[in-house]
């Protein structure tokens, strides 16, 4: 048995959320005093992960796999699962491993647990520590099957490096295909998703109007970060609903949210409950915010924002 | 066509999150359930195929008595026929072995689930049954077009979205954006009266386990208090995110 970790690329590059990923199933791996194996589907250089304490690599190359399909991906998945025995599979909380996960436990006849937030408690049973009513409870989950994915929330475990020799195999695997196809994808380009970012910048019906977003991109800008908006602000038209984080919307496990002219209505705390650190900017002191923040500014956005981004260009000048 | 909504029995979206039973249960006093919102959507999908192609609806839940009530406001927005799985919702595979055990018996062209329940937000519902009747899925589905047997979907993806396409038999994960919130319907009185006439229908479980159990719930720690910090002193708020929150 192995604890096995699908580690994700975009392009070739392994993604950034992978060596959080490489960090926890190493762990996973200690304390079930077995070894880990990342799985890698047509990544270029992999050496990174050994950075990160993964001893062994599987690395699966194949022009049919280059477009992403949950079904196929599943499927190479659960080979290279077989082929290493392991009993505890390893995946991020990306829309890509959350659309393949239930497809790989069906496959397997694995037992999945997402929005996974630690190592486990306990092994036998082995129980978990998750979040449930999208991030308003945690709850502890015994695992009663041979066979255990676990769907790792981001930025809920931190990077434990550990520099190591790293083996490599290549894997051949058949690619079962179906008739389902990708037509094709659109990615909003030059700006960081909200999935990747560690820095989300938010904002809502306090800035009046799509007009003055600028001062939200500009923030954004300086700080490396992602746009994202309330739902109101997504209902009106006013950004698109990719950005729309919340109960319905996307969910937001961030280092640090900041909150804009966003009054913190419960449906929209739930969304963003997982991030580290909130700041909240608000000229409303009553806003229902406050009290889910970690820091906050009573004050009028369109003053406190472009203060704040000058004074943040100058931090980043001298701390670069 | 022939389609299936699975509706799951949620707390309304601004419930207070409480436990009981020694923090193993969830709280269901002066709670208000609803259908949930993800399900919602896909619901209010199936009703604009239903009234400009022609289809008929069934609606399923796995649960107890309490959830009938939803699953007759679903008939009462204007599904056909209700079943509800008499049993415990235990968790998400226990769920989709009962919905794939009915499917196995009655077939059916389009099923439509959400792509999560708001409650314990497993995601995995859809997609299981998809793994277990071997049937096209697509989760996070944002758009969905039927032509005879050629569907049309668009996917979130982080970043953006996708354009996928397929033949029938089919499962979704549907959201917001496969209609609008504002496309909802609220029943109306025919509609309710009408429901009270429909079907539903009660099936023994199939006899099946979990494979999880939740052996506690707990609420977060209650949140220190917030910092805050003068709007003519930003220089005190990047000290804080930087030296003290150390996230700069």
């Amino acid at each position: 048995m192995s604890v096995l970790t699908y580690i994700e690329s975009s392009n070739g590059k392994i993604k950034k959320n992978s060596f959080e990923l490489a960090s926890y199933s190493c762990e996973l791996a200690k304390l079930l005093n077995t070894d880990v194996v990342a799985l890698t589907i047509n990544s270029e250089d992999v050496n990174e992960l050994s950075n990160y304490g993964i001893t062994k690599i599987i690395k699966v190359n194949n022009d049919s796999l280059n477009k992403f399909k949950a079904s196929t991906f599943a499927d190479v998945i659960s080979k290279a699962v077989n082929h290493t025995n392991s009993n505890y599979i390893v995946l991020s909380s990306s829309l890509d491993s959350k659309y393949l996960a239930p497809l790989l436990a069906a496959g397997i006849n694995a037992a999945y647990v997402n929005n996974v937030i630690g190592l486990p408690s306990s092994l036998a049973p082995f129980t978990i520590k998750r979040t449930a009513f999208t991030n308003k409870a945690f709850s502890d989950s015994s695992i009663n099957s041979d066979k255990t994915i676990i769907g790792l929330s981001s930025n809920s475990f931190g990077l434990i490096e550990n520099s190591v020799q790293s083996e490599i195999e290549e894997l051949n695997v058949e690619v079962q295909n179906s008739d389902l196809t990708v037509n094709s994808s659109e990615k909003v380009s030059g700006q960081i998703s909200i999935a990747d970012a560690d820095i989300v910048v938010s904002a809502g019906r306090g800035m009046k109007g799509p007009e003055n977003w600028n001062l939200i991109e500009d923030l954004a800008g300086t700080l490396g970060a992602a746009t994202a908006c309330s739902k109101p602000v997504s209902d009106m038209g006013w950004r698109p609903h990719s950005e729309h984080v919340g109960q319905t919307g996307k969910p937001v496990a961030t280092n640090l949210y900041i909150a804009i002219g966003i009054s913190g209505a419960i449906q929209h705390l739930a969304g963003i409950n997982s991030s580290k650190i909130k700041v909240v900017i608000n000229n409303d002191p009553e806003a229902p915010f406050f009290k889910a923040a970690d820091y906050g500014v009573v004050g009028d956005a369109f003053d406190v924002v472009p203060r704040l981004n000058e004074k943040l260009k100058e931090f980043k000048a001298q701390n670069s | 066509m022939k389609i299936l909504v699975c509706i799951s029995h949620v707390p309304d979206t601004t419930s207070k999150i409480n436990f009981t039973d020694g923090d193993t249960k969830f709280d269901t006093q002066g709670v208000q359930f609803v259908i949930n919102p993800n399900d919602e959507f896909g619901l209010t999908r199936a009703m604009w195929l239903k009234e400009k192609q022609g289809a008929s609806i069934d609606v399923i839940n796995v649960g107890n008595s309490s959830s009938e009530p939803t699953l007759r406001k679903a008939l009462a927005i204007g599904a056909d026929k209700a079943i509800r799985i008499d049993a415990d919702p235990l968790d998400g595979y226990f769920v989709a072995k009962q919905i794939s055990e009915y499917v196995k018996t009655s077939s059916y062209d389009l099923i439509i689930a959400g792509r999560e329940s708001i409650d314990y937000n497993g995601a995995m519902v859809p997609g299981l049954i998809a793994g277990f009747l071997k049937i096209n899925y697509v989760t996070n589905c944002t758009k969905l077009e039927i032509d005879n047997e050629k569907v049309e979907l668009d996917r979130e993806i982080d970043g953006g979205k996708e354009t996928l396409s397929c033949t029938l038999p089919l499962i979704i994960g549907g959201q917001k954006g496969l209609v609008e919130e504002s496309d909802l319907r609220i029943p109306n009185m025919r509609g309710i009266m009408q429901a009270r006439q429909k079907p539903l229908e009660v099936l023994e479980a199939f006899d099946c386990s979990s494979n999880t159990k939740t052996i506690k719930f707990y609420k977060p720690e209650p949140k220190q208090a917030v910092k805050l910090v003068s709007a003519d002193n930003l220089d005190e708020l990047i000290n804080l995110l930087h030296n003290e929150a150390k996230v700069l």
